[in-house]
């Protein structure tokens, strides 16, 4: 039990992907200029890591490992990935369409999303189980949704800003990134403390 | 002679006038992320050429038989068997290449560059020139990661491809850790600015895809309704700059 919550608050604060290990970048910067698609792009990355890192972990362990395949991982993964996330967004476009409303725009970036393929790949690399794995995927995607949320205020503050002509546009929003990840850095050390 | 010359500028368009890093943005976490040391961003950079070579030449011979509505899963698996290979060899021969680039190596399946450039350029050209562009591109994205790596490696930590310049006991960890690949970037990016500005040129770079599809080149759902938006949008504002403008002149 220890171990989850510590890999919940590392994947959320201490390891988060966005502004600690440079991980999902685009999506990062590109959509974190309105509240709305923050939160739908958070719950859409949210929905499909948990989904993603459960069975890509069973294929995983099922399938590749019994038939020697486990060199095979970035190809199927990748493959694994793109086809549920069009299976999600047929399947909520059918059954769940409030839901698909509020997330189907966000489903087709998220293939090309490297945030979600790393947590595939890391489940595995650092070897969880089944409970572990889907607790990473989701924390992660927590962790994602927050920095986006949080990038967003700043980058409201950011609006009424006059820098420099020449660091106008996505320098100084490069600038403030680096800034709010800096405040991330003052969870460094926590999470031994908390659960060593 | 023509012909040479129109070889060369597919070779140098990926290094300078459609650099995938600084001008079209494309891929920017493992540069934000590889920077760190020079030795592991030149390694980056042959991981990245490799893969856009040998992507771009295949998917340009198979370009006439990949049907049209299946060709992003085909290029995916194309891009894959490669990243594959060069983890294989990577981990077999320079292992620790591959612990410096962890899980930025794989990731290269997912890096917009390789994909953008199949979809882009290799699936409607011929395999030279895919060839030549997938070294430009490489060079480009190499070109720019070492770049910044420099400054970071000797600014961060003082030293240069591993060898010190400034003594011991110097280190500004900030600048190696997450801030200041984020600053770096920044920063390499308004230079860019400043510089074409100097040249008279205007550019205003912009990531992703809040509807800004001009920058993004996948075929999304909202990729149409949006690039009239976005037309539209840059109409009103140049409309309303040019009523702004006549109100100046006016007062003048």
């Amino acid at each position: 039990m220890t171990k989850v919550l510590m890999i919940a608050f590392m994947m959320i604060f201490t390891q988060n992907y966005v502004l600690v290990q440079f991980l999902a970048i685009c999506p990062f910067l590109g959509v974190s200029q309105k509240f709305d698609s923050c939160i739908g792009m958070s719950g859409a990355v949210i929905f499909v890591m948990t989904l993603a890192s459960a069975v890509t972990w069973c294929i995983y362990t099922y399938v590749m490992v019994p038939l020697g395949l486990a060199y095979l991982s970035t190809i199927i993964f990748i493959l694994v990935i793109a086809a549920l996330v069009q299976f999600v967004e047929i399947f909520l476009k059918k059954f769940i369409k409030p839901l698909y409303n509020a997330l189907g725009v966000y489903l087709p970036l998220i293939t090309t999303n490297c945030a979600v393929l790393a947590v595939t790949l890391l489940n595995i690399s650092e070897k969880y189980n089944l409970l572990e794995s889907c607790v990473d995927g989701f924390s992660a995607g927590v962790g994602f949704g927050l920095a986006l949320i949080l990038f967003c205020g700043v980058r409201k503050a950011l609006e009424r800003a006059k820098p420099p002509k020449s660091w106008a546009g996505l320098p100084i929003t490069l600038v403030a990134a680096a800034l709010t990840s800096m405040t991330f850095m003052g969870f460094t050390g926590i999470a031994d403390k908390l659960f060593g | 002679m023509n012909k040479k010359t129109s070889k060369w500028k597919i070779l140098t368009n990926g290094i300078f006038k459609e650099n995938p890093v600084l001008i079209l943005l494309l891929g920017c976490c493992s540069v934000l992320a590889i920077s760190v040391t020079v030795s592991g961003a030149l390694g980056m950079g042959a991981a990245m050429t490799f893969v856009l070579v040998c992507s771009n030449v295949v998917i340009s011979l198979l370009r006439k038989i990949i049907p049209d509505k299946i060709r992003i899963p085909c290029f995916i698996v194309v891009i894959a068997t490669f990243v594959t290979l060069v983890q294989m060899l990577v981990q077999a021969f320079v292992p620790a290449l591959y612990d410096a680039l962890g899980i930025f190596l794989p990731l290269i399946v997912v890096n917009c560059i390789v994909l953008g450039r199949a979809e882009m350029f290799a699936s409607k050209n011929g395999v030279l020139d895919s060839l030549l562009d997938g070294v430009g591109m490489g060079l480009g994205y190499t070109l720019v990661i070492t770049c910044i790596a420099v400054v970071r490696e000797l600014v961060g930590s003082g030293t240069l491809y591993g060898v010190r310049i400034i003594p011991e006991g110097y280190q500004i960890g900030i600048i190696t850790q997450t801030p200041g690949g984020f600053f770096m970037f920044g920063a390499a990016m308004a230079l860019l600015i400043y510089c074409l500005g100097k040249k008279g040129r205007h550019f205003d770079p912009r990531i992703g895809c809040d509807g800004k599809c001009g920058n993004c080149n996948f075929n999304c759902e909202n990729r149409e309704d949006n690039l009239k938006l976005y037309e539209n949008q840059a109409a009103l504002e140049a409309a309303a700059a040019a009523t702004e403008a006549e109100k100046e002149g006016n007062k003048a």
